[in-house]
């Protein structure tokens, strides 16, 4: 201090700083006086208050909005579910209460104690659920005993239920708790661990739709974890309608003319691209993912060979078969290659250079023209047609109805399908294209690869006249009020007419698959109401030159039946289109699926559904995926055959 | 241009105090907000992340003399008047108080800006009218006027917390300046007068404070809420705390804002009567380091300065621990270096990087 040269040697200003100092050091006193008073001389008032005093904050989970046919069938519901929960801090012996709890809830004290080591890792203050949806009795059961059972509460929840039962589950969708790799994201920001969010169709796609908004509930508790008084509610919010295109009985008459085969289905209105239905099977009950499903339960489903949590009008790939030869047609008609007139005699194969290209029906189908081709489905016209065409022309008519792309499904997860072309494959094997391989594409086999909902699409178009919609399928969004919020119009994704005599030659053609006999699709006529289809039998492995039948080969084996139809003929409104996996055959396995599906849209009496020829073998004997049918034929005759219904014999 | 003598008189000791209770309130935050799932960067992150940005502060701070301050006053001074009314007409609305200016890339809040430039200000004036005997009432009337032009547009916002501050800050700085006992009385009788008419001029959320405080227990779910959770976290911590992050106040979510204004009540209840005893320990250091600063200043100025800037922190520990503990009404008023939030640490690290710089340069070169 005495170093310094400053001003401060003033007394006043000296006695000033001590005052100050003196002022502030007061002043500390004075809380540490009032601290002493709080923390020593009343801390076991103030403790007491501590553990007596308590309030928490219950979440109320909104329920989450209804989803609906476009008819106003509620197909998504809510219902109260009980959780049998524990609050953390009120348990002093775990194990014991554990014991104690898995005598009432009846369940293993080993699940009890792995969802208690689960819990634990959740916040503190969060109630651990130990049993999820209890039944009535359980419930009461437990609630009885809550006076020796500190810190147990039963939480209503709502969950979904489905009023018609499980109906479009894929579509639909599960919902499951937030993953916390999905907290950390900024999409599910305003997400608390142990909620439940959207995992997977319409549930997951219109998650900000549905999910509504939580209440809270604030209340006294005292240390038993009883309800002492409500402090303040604040109301959930329910979430917003949401009203589908879908129609809730073809949906239904669709999945149950599957039976227990597994396949998809693609229904759509060709004035607009609304999706009156989508099936996939084998499908889940949405209501078993709403109780909550047990690791065993959820393993079984992820593990089956045959995919039932795959939306496979998505997501499944399959060579169209001869569905594609209506592609073919009307590109080689466009082209000018080929006429309504134009006439091939089948002997039953067909030369390319060294090769020999077979018909499915060996004997051969004499002379055919366009009509008789594609009623009879004859692949020895379609080589010698596709051979002047070249597969430049035919690929970009196949683009022009929509298949090789996605189509913009609200949803997302559509695969692509596969459109080959030159470039393509010079891109992906570095090979020249050959000529064989146009002959193979041009009957839907070989790299050819559309998803049922494309094949719903191209079906949609070729009833039209050319035009490509967006498949839709929400109508529109209500809130809770019932205002429209958010409507959803048609939309034209791209458009080629086609000319009018073209698609008359091919409308009658197709008309001629159903109506007349020899069609391949006869069997399945609909005497009220001419429709009009194509069959398809896609091959999935080759199976040499040895005919066999149909129950000796390997389930996995078979090939995919396909079919595709619109109706009625003359003023077509529903597009439709049915795969069904190693079902052998489009005529007996497809065609009865769609002619259901069609019976019903239009309210038809006889909509009864012909029991599947193909029973399912043992899930066991299933292996694989069955969707490999990544199978090149090359230029080996497909062995596919085809329509084995009597009427195939008959001539015109 | 740089000496070392700066270097060699740098005081370290008030740079490690800060920086210790710093990280005691970084080791709270921790406390507080573990359970808490946010999908965001931790609290604690943040909070360090300022005190990064406020070691900055305090160095650009300390590298320019604080006596080129003392030309500046007068124009900071009317920026900061023009920036209050400014808010006043265009600010930023949030929770019912208009107190931000969005300059689009960051919100400023002028009002904090205030008390650093209330202390400048006073400091210059009080440089310059140096006089051997006390202030008369008449000589007071100008620093008065300066003092209650921000005062008023901040009480207009509505902030009573600030207002507060910038008005204890000024007035602790009149009466180190020397203020005659017969002025002082008369003084203290009008702001007596005053504060019984202000009342009328009060909100109604902020007159329901102060009823509050006087009798808490009559509004228990309402306004009186913060002030009793507050008491039973302080009061059940008896002697030596129930433990770092053991705290069922603060971890059962009791206690509201305990990570900005109420952490100290989670401090308390987790570490005990001796923890707060350590705590204040280390406050009391801060400011009474803060006057010796004042005291051995090189001119009248950096003495302002120092006292203004000690009156500033002072008050902020004051009223923050008084309303956590039950003594005084809630004014919404953060612990420095203690309390969540990047205003706070900002306005806190200007002034240390102040104190820091009158301390350094106290010798006269």
């Amino acid at each position: 201090m005495s170093l310094n040269s400053g001003w401060t040697g003033n007394p006043l200003l000296k006695k000033r700083f001590v005052v100050l100092a003196l002022c502030a050091t007061g002043f500390f006193l004075l809380l540490v006086l009032r601290l002493w008073y709080l923390q020593i001389i009343r801390a076991d008032h103030y403790r007491n208050l501590a553990e007596r005093n308590r309030t928490r904050y219950i979440p109320i989970v909104a329920p989450r909005g209804g989803i609906y046919d476009r008819n106003g069938q509620l197909l998504a519901d809510n219902r109260p579910a009980f959780d049998i929960s524990v609050l953390r801090q009120e348990v002093d012996d775990p194990e014991a209460l554990l014991n104690r709890l898995s005598v009432l809830l009846e369940l293993d004290v080993e699940v009890l104690k792995e969802r208690w080591q689960a819990g634990l890792r959740g916040p503190r203050f969060r109630p651990v659920p130990l049993a999820r949806d209890v039944e009535r009795p359980v419930l009461e059961r437990v609630m009885e005993n809550t006076v020796d059972l500190p810190g147990v509460l039963a939480e209503v929840r709502p969950v979904r239920s489905f009023p018609l039962g499980p109906l479009a589950p894929h579509l639909i969708g599960y919902l499951g708790e937030v993953t916390e790799e999905e907290l950390r994201s900024q999409s599910f920001a305003h997400y608390q661990p142990g909620d439940f969010i959207g995992k997977s169709g319409l549930e997951r796609g219109l998650e900000s739709w549905l999910a509504g908004q939580d209440g809270e509930r604030r209340v006294e508790v005292d240390v038993l974890g009883k309800t002492l008084r409500i402090l303040r509610t604040q109301e959930p919010v329910s979430g917003h309608r949401v009203y589908l295109t879908l129609r809730a009985d073809v949906q239904e008459a669709a999945q149950q003319a599957f039976g227990d085969r597994a396949g998809a289905a693609v229904v759509m209105d060709v004035r607009t691209g609304e999706i009156l239905a989508m099936v996939s099977k084998p499908d889940f009950d949405p209501a078993q993912f709403a109780r909550g499903l047990t690791s065993k339960e959820w393993q079984a489903l992820q593990n089956d060979s045959r995919h039932p949590l795959q939306n496979k009008s998505l997501r499944g790939q399959y060579p169209p078969g001869s569905v594609f030869k209506i592609v073919t047609a009307l590109a080689a008609l466009k082209a000018g290659v080929a006429t309504a007139d134009t006439r091939v005699y089948c002997t039953g194969a067909s030369k390319l250079g060294n090769h020999t290209f077979r018909c499915w029906k060996w004997e051969g189908h004499g002379v055919t023209d366009l009509k008789k081709a594609l009623k009879e489905s004859c692949d020895v016209w379609f080589y010698e047609v596709a051979q002047q065409l070249g597969i430049e022309r035919l690929a970009a008519t196949a683009r022009e109805f929509g298949l090789g792309e996605e189509l913009g499904f609200l949803l997302g997860g559509e695969r692509k399908g596969l459109i080959p072309d030159r470039q393509w494959k010079r891109a992906r094997f570095n090979a020249p294209w050959y000529h064989g391989e146009t002959v193979i594409a041009a009957i839907g086999q070989g790299y050819v690869l559309t998803t049922p909902l494309q094949l719903a699409s191209m079906m949609a178009a070729v009833a039209n006249g050319g035009t490509v919609y967006r498949p839709q399928i929400v109508r529109r969004i209500e809130n809770v009020e019932g205002r429209v919020v958010r409507s959803f119009q048609p939309q034209i994704l791209q458009r080629h007419p086609v000319a009018p005599a073209h698609l008359k030659a091919v409308h009658e053609a197709l008309w001629a698959v159903v109506n007349e006999p020899g069609g391949t699709a006869w069997q399945q006529r609909l005497p009220d109401l001419p429709y009009a289809g194509k069959t398809g039998t896609a091959q999935v492995a080759r199976m040499g030159a040895v005919r066999r039948r149909e129950s000796e080969i390997p389930y996995h084996l078979r090939d995919h039946a396909l079919f595709t139809a619109f109706a009625p003929v003359g003023n077509p409104e529903i597009a439709v289109a049915v795969v069904v996996e190693h079902g052998s055959h489009g005529s007996s396995a497809a065609a009865p699926i769609a002619r259901a599906i069609i019976a019903r849209y239009f309210k038809l009496e006889q909509d009864r559904v012909p029991t599947p020829r193909t029973a399912l073998p043992a899930p066991a004997t299933a292996a694989g995926p069955p969707d490999g049918t990544d199978e090149v034929p090359g230029a080996e005759p497909p062995a596919a055959a085809e329509a084995a219904a009597p009427f195939t014999s008959t001539s015109e | 241009m740089f000496d070392r003598r700066l270097l060699t008189h740098f005081d370290w000791a008030l740079l490690l105090v800060v920086l210790v209770i710093a990280a005691l309130g970084v080791l709270n935050l921790v406390g507080v907000t573990a359970s808490w799932s946010s999908s965001a960067l931790p609290y604690y992150l943040k909070q360090i992340a300022w005190l990064g940005v406020g070691l900055i502060i305090v160095l650009i701070i300390c590298s320019v003399d604080y006596r080129r301050l003392e030309h500046m006053a007068f124009p900071l001074y009317g920026i900061t008047l023009l920036l209050l009314v400014l808010v006043l007409a265009v600010g930023h609305t949030s929770m019912g108080a208009t107190r931000w200016l969005n300059l689009g890339f960051i919100k400023l809040q002028p009002s904090e800006l205030a008390k650093v430039v209330i202390i400048i200000t006073m400091a210059c004036y009080f440089t310059r009218h140096d006089q051997p005997l006390p202030f008369s009432l008449r000589e007071l009337a100008i620093p008065a006027l300066l003092l209650a032009l921000p005062t008023a547009l901040i009480m207009k916002q509505p902030d009573l917390g600030t207002a507060m501050i910038v008005l204890a800050i000024g007035g602790t700085m009149a009466l180190f300046a020397g203020i005659g006992t017969r002025t002082l009385l008369f003084l203290a009788a009008t702001g007596l007068a005053g504060a019984g008419g202000g009342w009328f001029l009060l909100h109604d959320y902020q007159k329901q404070r102060i009823l509050t405080f006087l009798n808490p227990e009559g509004d228990p779910l309402g306004a009186g809420y913060h002030i009793i959770q507050s008491k039973i976290a302080v009061g059940s911590g008896g002697f030596f705390g129930k433990g770092f992050m053991k705290g069922s106040q603060s971890q059962l979510s009791f206690l509201p804002e305990r990570h900005t204004d109420f952490a100290f009540s989670v401090f308390a209840e987790e570490w005990g009567f001796w923890g707060c005893l350590v705590l204040l320990a280390l406050f009391l250091l801060i400011v009474l380091w803060g006057l010796r600063s004042g005291r051995h200043a090189a001119d009248r100025f950096g003495t302002f300065l120092a006292v203004g800037v000690t009156a500033m922190l002072f008050w902020h520990i004051v009223i923050n621990l008084g309303m956590v503990i039950g003594l005084l009404p809630v004014v919404g008023v953060p612990l420095p270096l203690f309390s969540y939030g990047g205003t706070s640490m900002i306005t806190t690290m200007i002034g240390v990087g102040m104190l820091l710089n009158v301390s350094m340069r106290r010798f006269k070169f």
